[in-house]
């Protein structure tokens, strides 16, 4: 392990127990136990086990005391460069919005962090009713009918749709738009493969749903921050009988017509801007609404208002028949664990905010996005890639010469400018998709036109 | 009014325990305005001019700004309608319910964890894929695997992405028949319906009456059909699976792969390796095992290790290291492909890493504490509640109340008359191959009082049903709400909040 040193684990039976911090019982406690159970030695325990298959030899680390463990990982930490001591303009699915800090303390109380997911419902109700306003946010939020108490991510969101729609149309082929969220796109595939599900891109879905196909699904906005006019591709599915997906940013949701007042049967999107940090990649938070015919093919936990036997309002985990514990097999999905905690933390967020506090971020990351455009595409050799398509807080923006190169003499300034697009589509090599969200201080946004003045120059693109 | 709850019970009761909680919809929050927001400090332009030919919402969503005051007691309120950990043992068979060191949640909140985006240069995240890739080391050394993926959300994700990797190596080895998994019947829900979504067929495998696995019924499903098999080890009655050794002889002869379900493995962890037994593919909870937290049903992490024939059909990407300098590898034209966005539940790993740093080469000590415990719980259960299986049970085990000495105790009320007392209820009807099924783990992190608290409880419970079985029957009686009709809230279902008419 690095430079940590390395011993050889053998039987260690009682040697080392007594000063492991997370086990309470001492060797009196053990020696009554083991008197109490009848048995001579805590090895006697394990001897169902084949002998030789016990206590291998393991290469791992000495243990730790608390202080040095602290230190241990607050050294990696430091070899981390956090977002928050840079200006930084990625986002790309992946949003660091301002957390207020009710939403930290939340999450933080082992009320909440330690407990299971609710099955006894009588002593669950904190859980249970904050997943309840969840719900009922997120069908606020995308205009739908039903919203489930969460998934993984957007991506298996996304791809969990799909399986819906498979499902209920008996259809294995899905007509995806081009723009959807690369790994969104991979994940989709990758659930896909399995049950021999084809998926077709494009960049005009509403033309190519026809009547052998499962779903269409679209974003909004897409990956490049633009957002098309998606409502007609919802009709056109369904003159097909295809089911209509709409992959959407919780946050734009609060500024745009939402999925489900354009038409759209499912909304699924990731939850991360909703007071979750970036926390490189997860744990973020899927959702999924869908409109009330899809009830009962939807995945994941679903909590209903009920009665108890008093008369009073209660809350407990419902229509089970769907899931993996109940149905095996023939279950709508393999989900079992979720993303509850992050769920709340979406949920504290939401109300903190309120819909016109998101209305206002979002408008406040669609200013500063255009006025940075404005600013950058005044500078020589710089220009939107896409200047046709409206676009909310993120755009992809034309360079001099190779992204990656651009945007390595930007971070030597202390500025993490975009991200470059090559990796994604080598036609956009010369491109970096740049994000403004509140946080993105209009200090931030002085530095980054005035380093781009210099680093824009391709005499200086060297690095 | 629940009259159990009065003034004095609990340290400091509000009085809205008295009755219900207010739904966020209905604290009197404001719809038109959110908390003051900073400037954009940028020349504002009509969102029309920006936004050309954009359908906006014409009102924000319905749902209110609460003011801070309100909002926090409103959680305060709720969090005190929760049983957790910091409050009780929480029992759950085959959950894991172990205490979550309180540093590890420190740790994961750094901003040089919790601040990093997922697509920033490798050079600006080097700590985070140092830790992952050690992260993998250790677990390959605890698992006896050759590579790991950390990317699987939670123990059905691995399940999934592991049986996409075996139908990728056989696909790999012109091996197109094989659809077919066996999984034993007393196995986890997630196993068939994870096979399902992979594509597979389930067939299911008849268990013994101390529930392990039948090795000639297994023997009598084996061909060339078949993909793998799925097992849990110990299994979900807690016992270990005695003939595994020859299980995985005859799986490999056939060619099938054997898949180790790790929900239990807190049994055997730094005892005895899944690797070692056979297994080719592997999953753990690290929100079990390795003391992630459940946050009442999540995030999770569910990794999973392949034996070195399976190495090249990983999802995308893997951490590797060049020298000293850590990278990701998203070219592997083998990989089943991705399986979630970017790499994984990244702030539950930084806690797993955490929590095995503590322990090191000691790990074996939290089975055998587990073992211990369990064992010694079962014990002081004895003449309780009958046992369902004889056989020797490992870091959980399986009671029944039938048979126990009131006729017409059912599981359900032993389970609901436990919250009473503060205690969570162990797993109730599961395994499903057991009647009146409940099943007790408490984990490496209780101590014997704990134990002996709750056997105790369990004592009052039986005798009391004997003197008054109704009182039983109509628990609890203590808790924030009285027991919960599930059966109205699946009749008619009511999923969201809705303004009154």
């Amino acid at each position: 392990m690095g430079s940590t040193q390395q011993a050889v684990c053998g039987p260690a039976l009682g040697i080392l127990w007594a000063t492991m911090a997370y086990l309470p019982n001492g060797a009196d406690e053990r020696r009554q136990m083991l008197e109490a159970i009848g048995a001579a030695s805590v090895e006697e325990l394990f001897r169902a086990v084949p002998e030789r298959l016990r206590h291998p030899v393991m290469d791992l680390p000495e243990p730790l005391a608390e202080q040095d463990l602290a230190g241990e990982l607050e050294r990696l930490a430091a070899r981390n460069q956090p977002l928050g001591a840079l200006d930084s303009f990625l986002g790309a699915g992946v949003y660091r919005r301002y957390i207020p800090a009710i939403v930290r303390a939340a999450i933080a109380r082992p009320e909440f962090y330690t407990a299971y997911t609710p099955y006894q419902a009588e002593a669950s109700q904190g859980t249970l009713q904050t997943i309840f306003e969840f719900q009922s946010m997120i069908c606020e939020l995308t205009g739908l009918d039903v919203a489930n108490a969460s998934l993984y991510d957007g991506a298996t969101a996304a791809a969990e749709g799909v399986m819906m729609a498979v499902a209920q149309t008996g259809r294995h082929r899905v007509v995806a738009a081009a723009d959807l969220h690369p790994e969104t796109l991979a994940v989709i595939r990758t659930y896909g493969r399995g049950r021999g599900v084809e998926v077709v891109t494009t960049d005009d879905v509403s033309a190519r749903v026809g009547a052998g196909d499962a779903c269409a699904v679209v974003a909004l906005p897409g990956f490049l921050g633009t957002v098309a006019e998606i409502a007609p591709v919802a009709q056109a599915a369904r003159a097909v009988g295809a089911i209509s997906i709409c992959c959407a940013d919780p946050i734009a949701c609060a500024l745009l017509t939402p999925p489900g007042d354009l038409g759209f049967d499912i909304a699924v999107g990731d939850g991360q801007p909703l007071g979750i940090p970036p926390s490189f990649g997860g744990p973020h938070l899927g959702f999924m609404a869908v409109r009330q015919e899809l009830m009962r093919r939807m995945p994941g936990r679903l909590v209903g208002l009920t009665h108890d036997h008093d008369g009073r309002r209660a809350y407990a985990l419902t229509l089970q028949a769907r899931e993996q514990h109940i149905r095996r097999e023939k279950a709508t999905s393999n989900i079992c664990t979720n993303h509850a905690l992050t769920a709340l933390a979406a949920t504290v967020y939401m109300a903190r905010m309120g819909g016109a506090g998101m209305r206002r971020v979002a408008e406040i990351s669609v200013q500063r996005a255009h006025a940075l455009a404005a600013r950058l595409t005044a500078l020589d050799g710089i220009e939107l890639a896409d200047p046709d398509h409206p676009y909310l807080w993120e755009f992809a923006l034309r360079v001099p010469g190779d992204a990656g190169g651009f945007a390595t003499a930007m971070r030597h300034q202390g500025i993490v400018a975009g991200l470059p697009l090559g990796r994604f589509d080598p036609d956009r090599h010369e491109q970096l998709l740049v994000c403004c969200t509140e946080t993105t201080t209009p200090a931030s946004l002085d530095r980054y036109v005035e380093a781009a003045s210099r680093a824009g120059r391709p005499v200086t693109v060297t690095a | 009014m629940n009259e159990a709850i009065e003034p004095g019970r609990a340290a400091g009761p509000a009085p809205e325990w008295a009755g219900e909680e207010p739904l966020i919809f209905e604290l009197g929050g404001d719809l038109a305005r959110g908390p003051r927001e900073v400037e954009a400090g940028v020349p504002l332009r009509p969102l029309a001019e920006l936004l050309p030919g954009v359908a906006l919402r014409i009102d924000p969503p319905s749902v209110p700004a609460i003011p801070e005051p309100v909002l926090a007691r409103h959680l305060g309120r709720l969090a005190r309608r929760n049983h957790n950990l910091h409050q009780g043992i929480y029992p759950l068979g085959s959950c894991t319910m172990k205490y979550n060191p309180v540093v590890n949640e420190e740790l994961a909140r750094l901003a040089g964890f919790a601040d990093i985006h997922p697509y920033q240069d490798a050079g600006d995240v080097q700590g985070a894929l140092q830790l992952m890739w050690e992260l993998e080391r250790l677990l390959c050394e605890i698992t006896g695997m050759a590579r790991i993926s950390l990317q699987p959300a939670a123990g059905a994700h691995g399940e999934w992405t592991g049986l996409r990797m075996i139908q990728a190596y056989h696909a790999a080895h012109g091996d197109t028949h094989r659809t077919r998994v066996l999984i034993p019947n007393s196995a986890h829900g997630t196993n068939p319906a994870s096979a399902a979504l992979a594509g597979l067929e389930v067939v299911t495998i008849q268990s013994n009456p101390d529930g392990t696995v039948d090795v000639a019924d297994v023997a009598r499903h084996l061909d060339s059909r078949v993909a793998a098999i799925m097992m849990t080890n110990p299994n979900t009655l807690g016992v270990f699976e005695k003939d595994i050794l020859e299980i995985a002889r005859i799986a490999h002869q056939e060619g099938a792969l054997l898949y180790y379900d790790g929900a239990n493995l807190n049994a055997l962890v730094g005892v005895a390796r899944p690797g070692d037994m056979g297994f080719d593919v592997v999953h753990l909870n690290l929100h079990k095992t390795f003391s992630t937290p459940h946050g009442g049903g999540g995030p999770g992490s569910g990794p999973v290790g392949v034996a070195e024939a399976l190495t090249a059909f990983l999802p995308l990407p893997t951490v590797e290291r060049d020298g000293s300098r850590f990278l990701l590898d998203h070219d592997r034209p083998q990989s089943i492909g991705k399986v979630r966005s970017y790499y994984g539940n990244f702030g539950m790993l930084v806690r797993a890493y955490a929590y095995i740093r503590a322990y090191g080469s000691s790990i074996s000590a939290v089975a055998e504490n587990a073992v211990l415990n369990a064992r010694y719980l079962q014990s002081q259960l004895h003449g309780i509640f009958p046992m369902a299986v004889t056989s020797d049970s490992m870091h959980e085990f399986v009671a029944t109340t039938r048979g126990s000495r009131v006729v017409g105790l059912r599981a359900l009320d032993v389970a609901k008359r436990l919250l009473d007392y503060g205690v969570y209820a162990p797993t109730a009807y599961f395994p499903t191959t057991v009647p009146e099924a409940l099943m007790f783990e408490p984990t490496e992190t209780e101590s014997k009082r704990s134990l002996d608290l709750l056997a105790d409880v369990c004592a009052a419970i039986v005798a009391e049903a004997e003197r008054d079985l109704d009182h039983v029957r109509s628990a609890p009686h203590e808790t924030p709400v009285s027991r919960v009709d599930e059966v109205e809230a699946a009749r008619r279902p009511v999923l969201r909040w809705r303004p009154p008419e």
